[in-house]
């Protein structure tokens, strides 16, 4: 019986007073054995933050360890002296973060950061150093290592500087590697090569892995164990194979039930309707720089776009970032001035308004946006909040304000919550909130911008079954931007695919996951981690979207 | 409401800074009554050592002068230039940045270049000039601190309101067919208020400042007894009398700090996010 | 070449911006009560007929407007900034011969305040919540709120009175006649007062931007990082976190260039000081606009010196800025 590289015993972690609750972790015991990964499991508030900083020991002063032991190298790491504990961190144990944006100083050369590690632990010579940041940064996939030692952080992109994280981390080759949501920030497609890496990097040393993350495609993808954290407990613990395709406890069936499917009734038969929405040939291009002296940048965000979109359809248009979508989404209300092209709107041509016509019109189209803690004014009441557009069109308050408290019963929230204010709602009751607010001008077609990408997975479903009842019942058109092609498949009838400012394909659900014809298409695809076709997640989502509604 | 005042009563500086700066209010209010004689009177032999005569409680000056009675009536001077300039300095400064920074255009490239412009000067410099050139008088201090406030104010907006025009609030609100007036006004504003009046507060301290040194340098208005002209009124005599620069100076940081530390409270109390503890 | 780019448009923006001084300065002159001419002979200059009759005719007082700003416009190009009445001498001279002054108070106080402000800044963001925070962070309160002038006397009552350690008047002691090593010596005796005093006010200034940088830095992700690699908190501090933390130093140490002339103005009224701050006070005195003018203008040219030094040394340090 092989012993565990790290056993962490009945941890519990005290949150300071006026905390939602008193503890940040309860009672928490698991280990992770040689060569392993391990993921941990749970959404926003959870705890699994916490106990990864808890075993590095770099918890906030705030968060006290009430009790419990973690056993490293048969040390308890709780009550080692700062000195030892440092003398492990970077050597015995590596760790990595979530943003890959604002974890590397951004004064200081990415192999000076590498050559730090050695340094820390005064090992090698300063010339060695740099020798080894160059092998490292070549293990780990950059392209042209010897130059990309000299760079600086911000000339990298996100996935570039995970890689050089994980250098890093793994330079002094640790035993146990921590990584903290170390692709949550990232695209989908850089996501998966990061696992990938970090898979092949863990075989090939030997590392054990203590993987944190919400998403449960992730675990499928690289797990070996799996345990599952609910409010600071551990609600279950087991191998990936069992955990994923058996589940045991009920919170575990929830996040899994609540992880995007296709829906089993058939596509909405709009396709013999008019189109309420034609756009054609939109096009956007940034412009930056440029002056007496400088050389002028042009992004082309938007380039030729043209879709249709029926009454009561829902349309996916999914991309990566700089894919141009929410570009897309702000021409077409006019929040941004497009360069070109016509945005058709019933028989009303929106981009060719002058302004006060405009003003008429503009509530035909309402958009849901993405930040739960952005998009509603923290200074104004909910009920004034939601009346703010019919007021503006000239509707009398009194009657705008009893039309909120209705719209509220309708997106599933007591009307009283009308005389409070923002920051006393959760982040799914205030995208609630943002959809009342853009129903209240009752527009023909709602453009839903991100708008459940900032929430945990089981909100998420919640709200986008709230979107899609409401979508029926006020017999709407929906635009659903997002870069999750699963949520895009749960809730649209068709799913634009758009890279570089193009839609690259577009087609609906059955057709796209199923018979993909571009290559871009097919790399989303088998970018969705865990969705493989010996994936343990029952009720495999592709298998079931490749075989159609009928299926 | 009420959090906001729990958060700044915690803060004890602040209420301190609160408590000092009510006494200078009242003893500026109440300085007719305390001292019903103009402060320009001779009153008692010159140089009257402080804290011999409880009638003359900081002594006497050069002229024989009631010192106490030139802190009381200086105290007016003090508040109502930093205030009337402050409140004028808002007065251009609040709409102006707004403007800039919502419209951007030709208005918010006039502004970066004003801003830019009296970045460069050095204010205290160009407060003299102004003053020397339009004769010291309490108006003409008022237009040069005015002069060189404003700006700071115009620029702080801008950036606030800059930041705030691509909050996703805004956004809706200029779907819901909110005019920009409307939307400057009750969406951005509103939301911008903290470090305004965290700047406001400050503004007064330097204008406070900003006047005393003036007046020290003789270009206070010749009418008016102010702290700065005290100080350097006893400049030649600091040798024998040091209480006549003593009590003025210590006059003016008093309502200084006051200020100064009124103003962190604000900044703590309407930025509850940024307080220490880690959140 | 970005650099060469980004100097080129600084320089030009420098240039516009003293032509806009110049412009100012001329507007002003006409602004004041009474005749042009007597307000730039000043109080003495205006009683000498002749005098006056001179300036008229130089400055063509009785030509258009335009015409009259180019002439004075032309007239700062070539360094002639006008005469004073009152000292007998070209105002150009003046000011070059009192600038050396200047520039040692300025500079030596500048050094002083920044130093031991990042200084005390580092010390108290280091040991937050102690005593020798809460002992740095009051201090700054409460020197941030005391008047310069005020200081300046109670510094001079204190140690040139009371103890009579330094001197308080003047650069070098009257009556003597120093040379070489000694006369530094004497120099610097006398600067130590001023420098500390103007000094100070700003001390505090960079005492409390340092700790509260460092207190932000603290809390950035990338220190988080450098803990996890076992870097030693000594090293973290220094490397990490200090480095980024004075960026918006820098940034402040520009901006309070103007009001340190202005502060320059008052600690040499108050210690005799022999610089161009002093030759305001004294112009003021004598209500000698042309002297008053010349002043302004070339302390708004030190101050754009000083803000285009600042910002080459901003793009050296941070890498981001300027690049592609």
């Amino acid at each position: 019986m092989t012993k565990p590289v790290i056993e962490i015993s009945n941890l519990t972690l005290a949150l300071p007073g006026g905390a939602d609750r008193l503890l940040a972790v309860d009672n928490v015991s698991f280990s992770v054995n040689p060569g392993e990964i391990l993921c941990v499991v749970g959404e926003s508030g959870s705890g699994k933050s916490m106990l990864a900083n808890a075993v590095m020991g770099l918890l906030p002063p705030v968060i006290r360890v009430t009790g419990g032991s973690v056993l490293f190298e048969d040390r308890d790491l709780l009550k080692m002296g700062e000195e030892d504990l440092r003398a492990l961190r970077g050597q015995k144990i590596g760790m990595i973060f979530q943003e890959p944006m604002t974890a590397l100083n951004p004064l200081m050369r990415v192999g000076e950061q590498i050559a730090e590690v050695f340094e820390s632990h005064g090992l090698l010579t300063p010339g060695k150093r740099q020798e080894r940041a160059v092998e490292l940064l070549s293990e780990v996939g950059l392209p042209d290592p010897s130059k990309a030692v000299r760079a600086y952080p911000f000339q990298l992109s996100g996935g570039q500087r995970q890689r050089v994280m994980i250098a890093m981390a793994l330079a002094l080759d640790p035993k146990l590697l921590i990584a903290d949501e170390p692709t949550t920030a990232l695209d989908v497609t850089t996501q998966a090569q990061i696992l990938q890496l970090i898979r092949e990097l863990q075989k090939k040393h030997g590392t054990a892995v203590m993987f944190i993350t919400h998403d449960f495609g992730v675990v499928a993808e690289i797990a070996d164990r799996v345990c599952v954290m609910q409010t600071g407990k551990i609600v279950e613990i087991g191998s990936a194979l069992d955990v994923l395709s058996t589940p045991a406890h009920p919170y575990t069936k929830s996040l899994i039930a609540a992880i995007p499917k296709p829906r089993g009734d058939g596509a909405a038969a709009t396709n013999a309707a008019a189109p309420i929405l034609s756009v054609r040939n939109l096009t956007k291009t940034y412009r930056s720089g440029g002056g007496w002296f400088r050389e002028e940048r042009v992004v082309p965000a938007v380039d030729g776009i043209s879709f249709d979109l029926a009454r009561g359809e829902t349309l996916g248009i999914v991309g990566e970032s700089g894919s141009g979508k929410s570009s897309l989404g702000r021409c077409l209300v006019r929040l941004i001035k497009a360069d070109s092209g016509s945005v058709q709107l019933g028989d009303v041509d929106m981009l060719a308004l002058s302004p006060s016509e405009l003003r008429d019109q503009r509530r035909r189209m309402q958009m849901v946006f993405q930040d739960p803690y952005g998009s509603l004014n923290p200074r104004t009441r909910v009920d004034q909040i939601i009346a703010e557009g019919s007021v503006a069109g000239g509707m009398a308050k009194e009657e705008a304000l009893s039309q909120s408290r209705d719209l509220l019963k309708l997106v599933g929230l007591d009307s009283s919550a009308g005389s409070r204010y923002p920051h006393e709602f959760s982040g799914g009751q205030r995208q609630r909130i943002g959809i009342a607010r853009a129903l209240a001008l009752e527009p023909e077609v709602i453009i839903a911008d991100e708008s459940v990408s900032a929430l945990d997975v089981s909100i998420q479903a919640q709200v986008l079954s709230l979107l899609d009842d409401l979508k029926r019942k006020l017999d709407l058109a929906l635009l659903f931007i997002t870069h999750d092609l699963l949520v895009a498949a749960q809730i649209c009838d068709r799913i634009a695919v758009m890279q570089h400012g193009k839609i690259v394909e577009i087609g609906d659900v059955a057709s796209v996951f199923g018979n993909p014809q571009s290559d871009y298409t097919r790399q989303l695809l088998d970018a969705i981690p865990g969705m493989g076709p010996d994936s343990p997640l029952a009720g495999n989502f592709m298998t079931a979207a490749r075989q159609g509604p009928e299926g | 409401m009420r959090d906001f005042w729990t958060r700044f009563a915690r803060n004890r500086g602040a209420v301190i800074g609160l408590i000092i700066l009510l006494i200078v209010i009242a003893i500026s209010v109440l300085a007719p009554l305390l001292f019903p004689q103009s402060p320009w009177r001779m009153v008692q032999r010159p140089f009257l050592p402080p804290f011999e005569n409880p009638a003359f409680l900081f002594g006497t000056d050069t002229l024989g002068r009631n010192i106490a009675a030139g802190l009381a009536y200086g105290s007016q001077v003090s508040l109502i230039v930093g205030l009337v300039s402050t409140a004028v300095a808002l007065l251009i400064g609040v709409p102006l940045g707004a403007v800039a920074g919502y419209h951007g255009g030709l208005v918010d490239d006039a502004l970066m270049r004003f801003t830019e412009f009296f970045q460069t000067i050095p204010s205290f410099a160009l407060a003299i000039v102004l003053v020397a050139v339009f004769e010291p008088s309490i108006y003409s201090i008022i237009l040069a601190i005015t002069v060189v406030s404003w700006v700071p104010i115009a620029r702080l907006v801008r950036g606030e309101v800059l930041s705030l025009k691509s909050r996703e609030y805004v956004e809706a609100a200029v779907l819901a067919g909110q005019t920009n007036l409307v939307i400057i006004t009750r969406q951005i504003l509103p939301n911008a208020l903290s470090p305004i009046i965290v700047l406001a507060s400050l503004t007064v301290a330097s204008a406070i400042l900003l006047e005393a040194a003036l007046s020290f340098m003789g270009l206070g208005d010749p009418n008016l007894m102010s702290w700065g002209y005290m100080i350097g009124a006893g400049r030649t005599v600091i040798r024998t009398a040091w209480w006549l620069s003593f009590f003025p100076g210590i006059a003016i940081l008093l309502t200084v700090l006051s200020l100064n530390l009124i103003g962190e409270g604000l900044n703590d109390a309407l930025n509850p996010r940024l307080a220490r503890t880690g959140r | 070449m970005q650099f060469a780019a980004f100097f080129g448009s600084r320089l030009l923006k420098a240039v516009v911006i003293l032509l806009a001084i110049i412009a100012l300065n001329f507007f002003l002159i006409r602004a004041a009560p009474g005749d042009p001419a007597a307000v730039m002979a000043g109080e003495a200059g205006a009683a000498d007929q002749i005098f006056l009759t001179q300036l008229r005719e130089q400055f063509g007082l009785d030509k258009p407007v335009l015409t009259q700003l180019w002439i004075y416009m032309s007239g700062v190009a070539t360094f002639d900034l006008g005469f004073s009445y009152r000292q007998q001498m070209p105002v150009s001279e003046l000011i070059l011969d009192r600038l050396p002054a200047t520039l040692l108070l300025t500079g030596t106080a500048f050094v002083i305040s920044l130093a031991m402000g990042i200084a005390g800044g580092v010390l108290a963001a280091m040991r937050v919540g102690r005593w020798s925070d809460t002992l740095i962070t009051t201090a700054a309160l409460i020197f941030y709120a005391t008047p310069l002038f005020w200081i300046a006397l109670m510094a001079v009552l204190l140690f040139s009175v009371h103890f009579s350690w330094l001197p308080s008047f003047g650069i070098e002691t009257v009556g003597t006649d120093y040379t070489g090593f000694a006369r530094l010596l004497d120099i610097a005796r006398h600067l130590v007062l001023p420098a500390l005093t103007l000094g100070l006010f700003f001390m505090a200034v960079y005492a409390r931007m340092t700790r509260a940088s460092m207190l932000e830095v603290g809390q950035m992700d990338f220190v988080k990082t450098a803990k996890a690699k076992g870097l030693k908190n000594g090293v973290i501090q220094r490397r990490h976190v200090l480095r980024n933390a004075l960026l918006p130093v820098v940034t402040l140490a520009g901006l309070q260039a103007g009001q340190m002339v202005g502060g320059a103005v008052l600690t040499e009224t108050v210690f005799a000081w022999p610089g161009i701050g002093r030759l305001m006070y004294e112009s003021l005195l004598q209500r000698d606009y042309n002297l008053l003018l010349g002043i302004f203008f070339v302390s708004a040219l030190l101050v754009i010196v000083v803000n285009m030094l600042t910002d080459i040394i901003y793009r050296l340090v941070d890498p981001r800025i300027g690049a592609a």
